[in-house]
């Protein structure tokens, strides 16, 4: 029969399947943020140290805790990459299933309010940021308690009533329409960027209560993918437009886009490790500690990863817009790797 | 006989009949040669569209089939990297420091800059797997060259991008990756003959690296191919025996009626679906490995399944019933009949039906990201299980990066896809020429 081989060929292969149960891969998911820093150190793992090319997937922060957290076995993931720390509900799903971790930094971020070059220079307060984002605003200048839905349609509206809720001067808004590119819920820069953006701003306008956690709808917040080349793309194409996103894709594109002054702090690579910028964030990674030791160069790849060589200021993470850890916080890392 | 119409005097009703006729015949034709009009104006417009997209990736990939590199002379330290009897030692050469041989040897080149942070500048002309290029080309060579030698090491892809005028050398400085400083040594040495641009074979012999001098379309390339093998492999035979079954055993009736209402339907299902099925059922309940092109090929030949199926049944459908009822009344069993009879003449559709599915196949991604595929994968995979992309994700993953280098790669890999895909189909409409059977 002439089907025979063929079907013989679907067992085997099924077969196969079934007898490579072993990995001798590292696996790594998470944050689209930590990713490029990940990839380069992954490389260099696979070409200098003899083992194979840690496999490395950008699921966003909150994907990854996901697969990270169902379980140990090797078709679970070893290591999580994280731009924001483990939430305690996730810290909960990972003890549920046994998994025991361990928590490394690997360096800072800043979180970038960008516009195309083209278009005006923002000097502003995260208020302001705040204040155009936040679904629901109080109008009233007296009372926080009637909030109604966002109405600043421009950005001098968005200057008018900060203005108005802070104090001070106007920034000298332009009269153009309010339009923010914000990433989405799964990412973990979107998680920062509410503790950063939103809830600081809230609290500088003078607002308390839970209601900088809405974005608003209206069309002014546009959700966009994990994809950062593209927000730039849509920034070039339209300089009314904002975009938010991480340190390593603006210092790539400085050619193209400009960052927002936040709170009079210009966005570099001084200031995020400072942390005089009020958008810097650190930098997270997860490894499980029961593979340490089963999955073979894990110790190995998380020595190459936690070492001067990558992270330090002369590291071949710098580069790419990883900006380093202190002497004390790098030491911390380092310690923690030796204990591993 | 002449004709009638001239014979017969006709009446003025006749007549004015005639006369409604030829003006209704006026309209008529007016309005079939507007129709005609928007025809070929559709068509225009479709293929403008295609030849702006076209055009758009074909300018914006076609300086990635070259590459910078840079002509530097140094002398390799072989007592270092040879056992006794000199062959090299694996582990002396991976230990080795490629990258601080080169970097030492360029630095030479240039006395007069001394500063640590120009001396930095200086380095960031090299590409930073200039090291490992070094070391795989001794390697491969398996000798080491004695005393001084000239070797051509890539650039950085930001000298790249200088070279082939995709970085504007009028902006301001600080908004430029290149500084003032380090566009003048590049200059100088583009006067002395030592910058060329040569053909990018690393785009073909490599998979993904985060160096763009350093990536290529191979891992993705065998990926592909893997995954369509498995998917060719699974979809087909279950396909054609799905069609036949349906054609010639099914009994008509409302059970039959249910599974062909959803095959259609599964047909118009969103890939993204499959993808959550495969991450489900494979990687969950069977516990697969992930990123593997083996469920790759599998949630893939799920998605094609009713594509062929519809395909292959409209195939036998086209063979005259004359061959089967010539064959059943010559005592063959229906088995026999269909197997031997139907299934080689309808074999030609059923194979165009089999590419066109596959070429579908491979443009996806969706279904992919749920299983894993949509990774960062360096190594080119030797077996169905090992981690492996495909070309359409690995697309995906250089649009994304930042660095601006991967997007004139990501042009160029699409040329790739089309290429595939454009063969695929071509060689469709050819096999469906040869064979097909006209009664």
């Amino acid at each position: 029969m002439r089907f025979t081989p063929l079907i013989a060929g679907m067992i085997a292969s099924l077969a196969l399947s079934t007898a490579a149960q072993a990995r001798d891969q590292i696996s790594i998911v998470g944050s689209s943020t930590v990713y490029p820093f990940s990839t380069i150190a992954a490389e260099k793992f696979g070409q200098s140290s003899g083992f194979k090319t840690p496999v490395i997937e950008a699921t966003g922060t909150g994907g990854g805790m996901k697969l990270f957290c169902k379980g140990i076995g090797v078709e679970y993931p070893d290591v999580t990459n994280a731009s924001r720390a483990i939430k305690s509900k996730e810290a909960k799903m990972c003890a549920d299933a046994g998994v025991a971790f361990q928590e490394f930094i690997v360096g800072n971020d800043g979180i970038a309010f960008a516009n195309s070059l083209k278009g005006q220079h923002f000097e502003i307060s995260i208020a302001h940021v705040a204040a155009a984002l936040a679904a629901e605003l109080p109008f009233q200048a007296d009372g926080a308690s009637d909030a109604t839905p966002n109405q600043l349609k421009t950005w001098a509206d968005v200057d008018a009533y900060t203005a108005k809720r802070i104090g001070g001067d106007l920034a000298g808004l332009p009269n153009i329409p309010v339009s923010i590119m914000v990433p989405p819920p799964t990412s973990g820069t979107r998680d920062a960027m509410g503790e950063l953006f939103m809830k600081h701003g809230w609290k500088k306008l003078g607002l308390d209560g839970s209601g900088y956690k809405k974005l608003r709808e209206d069309g002014a917040a546009i959700e966009v993918g994990e994809n950062d080349s593209l927000i730039i793309e849509k920034l070039v194409a339209d300089q009314n437009m904002f975009g938010v996103f991480g340190y390593s894709f603006f210092d790539q594109n400085r050619d193209k886009v400009q960052a927002a002054l936040l709170d009079g702090v210009e966005l570099n690579f001084e200031n995020v490790a400072s942390y005089k910028y009020p958008a810097a964030r650190p930098l997270f990674f997860y490894v499980k500690k029961a593979h340490v030791g089963v999955i073979p160069g894990l110790k190995e790849f998380i020595n190459e990863f936690v070492s001067e060589k990558a992270m330090g200021l002369d590291g071949y993470l710098f580069p790419a817009g990883l900006v380093p850890l202190s002497e004390d916080g790098f030491a911390k890392q380092v310690v923690a790797r030796d204990a591993l | 006989m002449n004709n009638p119409i001239e014979m017969i005097q006709p009446d003025a009703e006749t007549q004015a009949r005639f006369e409604k006729i030829a003006q209704g015949l006026k309209k008529r034709h007016a309005a079939s040669r507007r129709l005609k009009t928007y025809g070929i104006m559709a068509i225009v417009t479709a293929i403008s569209f295609l030849a702006i997209l076209l055009t758009t990736i074909i300018s914006n990939g076609y300086t990635a089939i070259q590459q910078t590199e840079l002509q530097i002379t140094l002398t390799i330290p072989a007592e270092k990297l040879q056992y006794d009897d000199g062959a090299i030692d694996p582990v002396k050469a991976r230990n080795f420091n490629w990258n601080g041989l080169i970097k030492k040897a360029f630095l030479a080149e240039f006395p007069d800059v001394t500063a640590m942070l120009d001396q930095r500048a200086l380095g960031e002309i090299l590409s930073k797997n200039a090291g490992y290029d070094l070391r795989r080309l001794i390697e491969a060579k398996g000798s080491i060259p004695v005393g001084e030698t000239k070797v051509w090491i890539k650039t950085s892809d930001d000298v790249d991008m200088l070279m082939k005028g995709r970085l504007d050398r009028n902006l301001d400085e600080a908004q430029r990756r290149l500084s003032n400083q380090q566009i003048g040594w590049i200059d100088s040495l583009v006067a002395d003959d030592r910058i060329r641009l040569v053909f990018n074979d690393t785009f073909f012999t490599a998979a993904d690296s985060r160096e763009p001098e350093s990536a290529g379309v191979l891992g993705a390339t065998v990926g592909s191919v893997m995954a369509l093998f498995v998917t060719v492999l699974l979809a087909l035979p279950v396909a054609v025996m799905a069609a036949v079954y349906l054609e010639y055993f099914a009994p008509p009736g409302r059970v039959t009626d249910f599974i062909e209402v959803n095959i259609n339907n599964l047909a118009a299902v969103p890939s993204i679906v499959f993808g959550l099925l495969g991450l489900a059922v494979f990687l969950g309940f069977f516990g697969m490995p992930r990123s593997a092109p083996l469920v790759g090929g599998m949630v893939l030949a799920l998605m094609t399944l009713p594509t062929i199926i519809i395909a292959t049944r409209a195939s036998i459908r086209a063979v005259p019933t004359s061959i089967r009822d010539a064959a059943l009344g010559l005592g063959a069993s229906r088995m026999q009949a269909a197997i031997d009879h139907i299934l080689p003449l309808a074999a030609p559709g059923i194979l165009t039906g089999t590419i066109i599915g596959i070429a579908q196949a491979l443009g996806e991604t969706a279904p992919l990201i749920m299983i894993g595929m949509v990774a960062f994968i360096v190594d080119v995979p030797a077996t169905l299980t090992d981690p492996a992309t495909a070309l359409p994700v690995q697309i995906y993953i250089w649009s994304d990066s930042a660095e601006r280098a991967f997007y004139e790669r990501s042009s160029l890999a699409i040329m790739v896809l089309l290429t595939f895909l454009i063969t695929m189909n071509i060689s469709a409409v050819l096999l469906r020429r040869k064979f097909e059977k006209k009664w």
